[in-house]
């Protein structure tokens, strides 16, 4: 058992991931050509080029339980050993009723679990990671459900438009060690109150910073945790086979990895946002799933997600022997990448619900 | 649908959860408190559904009821699980890649909500396999 520097047990980690993506696409050129934008300069700016749109009966609730469920078969979990089921979303179908019941009972998990929903931008799925391993260390659960899950809303014409996506990812947190599939060595969290982006009670769409988002928002606590993080397990970006910052267009990942001393090579498994966009909750998740779907045992990912508001939550992990054994009993993120059924702008919108019907 | 009404069933339509009489062998879904044949000495239990199926007879709804409007054309089928019993659910997909016979697999969807102010129900469609 390893102990951190707070005399935490910490041996604690991933025992067990899904993901989902919903089915249908929508190009940027399809976008840019409706709001008379330019989508050689949109993709080449943002390094996407489509984003996964939900079906007319997906919303955060369904992408969560198919991607617990996922979960959930790929290690063969006995659901009833679940003592916690958090998700994080900034898109839960309900203001005041928790997504998190739903995904519960629709696992098998129910009754005797502690549940709640949560809430922090794009950083909700991985706080939710750490509070499962805070309370999976402390031997208050055996298991913790942590779920990152949205359906990601841009107001029509606003650049957010042309990324906001959706999609789920849940990790199954436990301190088992024979179970483990990845140990989180450990986490470090750089957190302060910085309005870069928001929605406001009763609003169909988020408000941002803009160019706001970048700098102070993203950068400063991107760089601050990832540095933090390596600081305080005494670890370099060479130490690492792979990193995955959270991805709410390519340009940003790629940027604060080679600010960090990160390479192409490192990043590549896990950058998915190209053909996916940012799926919000889900996207720094997606990263770690898309990479856990290829890693070896024995190698290293360093994960940095961030949230506006804002906050970013880094996480050291090794991949142990145990991927082998469960990596193909559930979809795989490049499986649910594949195949894709593309829409145009009229049935993204009707998707959406851009579209009133009387 | 009432709140109570939908909330009595919610396990059968999230979980393809039935009833199976350890009796004659026989499934049912929706669930029955009571097996037909066996009557009385019927021993029913609770029983998960693996969702794995076959299109029986479907049907393209291009005029929809009241609150599905959105989601025309969609296709309803009558679905049988590999257990046994049939039960009638939404297909998502395209209604030209639908055919009778199709094997399918199930996915958790919204079934419909009580306009903007109240419930959404979830539950269970299928998809092709």
């Amino acid at each position: 058992m390893e102990t951190n520097q707070n005399g935490v047990n910490m041996s604690v980690g991933i025992v067990s991931y899904g993901a989902y993506i919903p089915r249908y696409r929508i190009k940027i050129e399809d976008i840019a050509r409706v709001w008379g934008d330019d989508a050689d300069i949109l993709k080449a700016g943002l390094m996407v080029n489509e984003k996964s749109v939900p079906d007319v009966d997906e919303d955060a609730a369904t992408i969560a339980v198919e991607a617990a469920r996922s979960a959930v078969n790929r290690a063969g979990i006995d659901a009833q050993r679940v003592g916690a089921v958090y998700t994080g979303s900034e898109s839960h179908p309900y203001a005041v009723k928790p997504t998190s019941t739903i995904v519960a009972e629709a696992v098998g998990a129910t009754p005797v679990l502690t549940a709640a929903d949560f809430e922090f931008a794009c950083k909700a799925g991985t706080a939710a990671v750490q509070t499962c391993m805070g309370l999976v260390a402390s031997g208050m659960i055996d298991l913790g459900l942590a779920i990152g899950s949205d359906v990601a809303q841009g107001a029509p014409g606003d650049a957010l438009e042309y990324t906001a996506a959706a999609g789920g990812v849940a990790f199954i947190i436990g301190n088992r060690e024979s179970e483990l599939t990845a140990i989180i060595e450990d986490t470090y969290s750089f957190t302060t109150d910085t309005p870069d982006f928001w929605r406001r009670e009763g609003m169909p769409y988020p408000e941002h910073g803009g160019r706001f988002t970048g700098e102070p928002g993203y950068f400063k606590h991107v760089t601050n945790a990832a540095k933090g993080l390596m600081q305080k397990i005494n670890t370099k970006p060479d130490d690492y086979d792979y990193a995955v910052f959270h991805q709410p267009n390519g340009k940003f990942p790629s940027r604060v990895a080679s600010m960090l001393g990160f390479s192409k090579e490192q990043i590549k498994p896990g950058l998915v946002v190209p053909r996916l966009g940012n799926t919000y909750s889900g996207s720094c998740m997606m990263g770690i799933a898309a990479t856990l779907d290829q890693a070896k045992p024995g190698d290293r990912i360093f994960a940095t997600a961030f949230g506006s508001g804002a906050g970013s939550d880094a996480f050291s992990i090794t991949v142990t022997d145990k991927i082998e054994e469960i990596r193909n009993s559930a979809p795989k993120v490049e499986e649910l990448l594949a195949d894709p059924v593309y829409v145009d702008y009229a049935k993204y919108a009707r998707h959406k619900g851009k579209i009133r019907l009387a | 649908m009432s709140v109570p009404r939908f909330w009595r069933k919610q396990i059968a339509r999230y979980n393809l959860v039935g009833t199976h009489c350890k009796q004659c062998g026989e499934y049912f879904y929706p669930p029955r408190n009571m097996c037909p044949s066996c009557r009385r000495e019927g021993e029913i239990e609770d029983f998960k559904f693996s969702g794995q199926g076959e299109v029986v007879t479907y049907t393209v709804i291009h005029a929809a009821a009241e609150g599905f409007e959105g989601q025309t054309p969609y296709v309803l089928a009558i679905v049988q699980l590999e257990e046994g019993p049939r039960l009638t659910t939404q297909i998502v997909g395209d209604a030209k890649d639908m055919s009778i016979g199709m094997k399918v697999s199930p996915v958790f969807r919204k079934l419909g909500q009580s306009g903007d102010r109240g419930m959404i129900y979830y539950g269970t469609k299928f998809v092709p396999a």
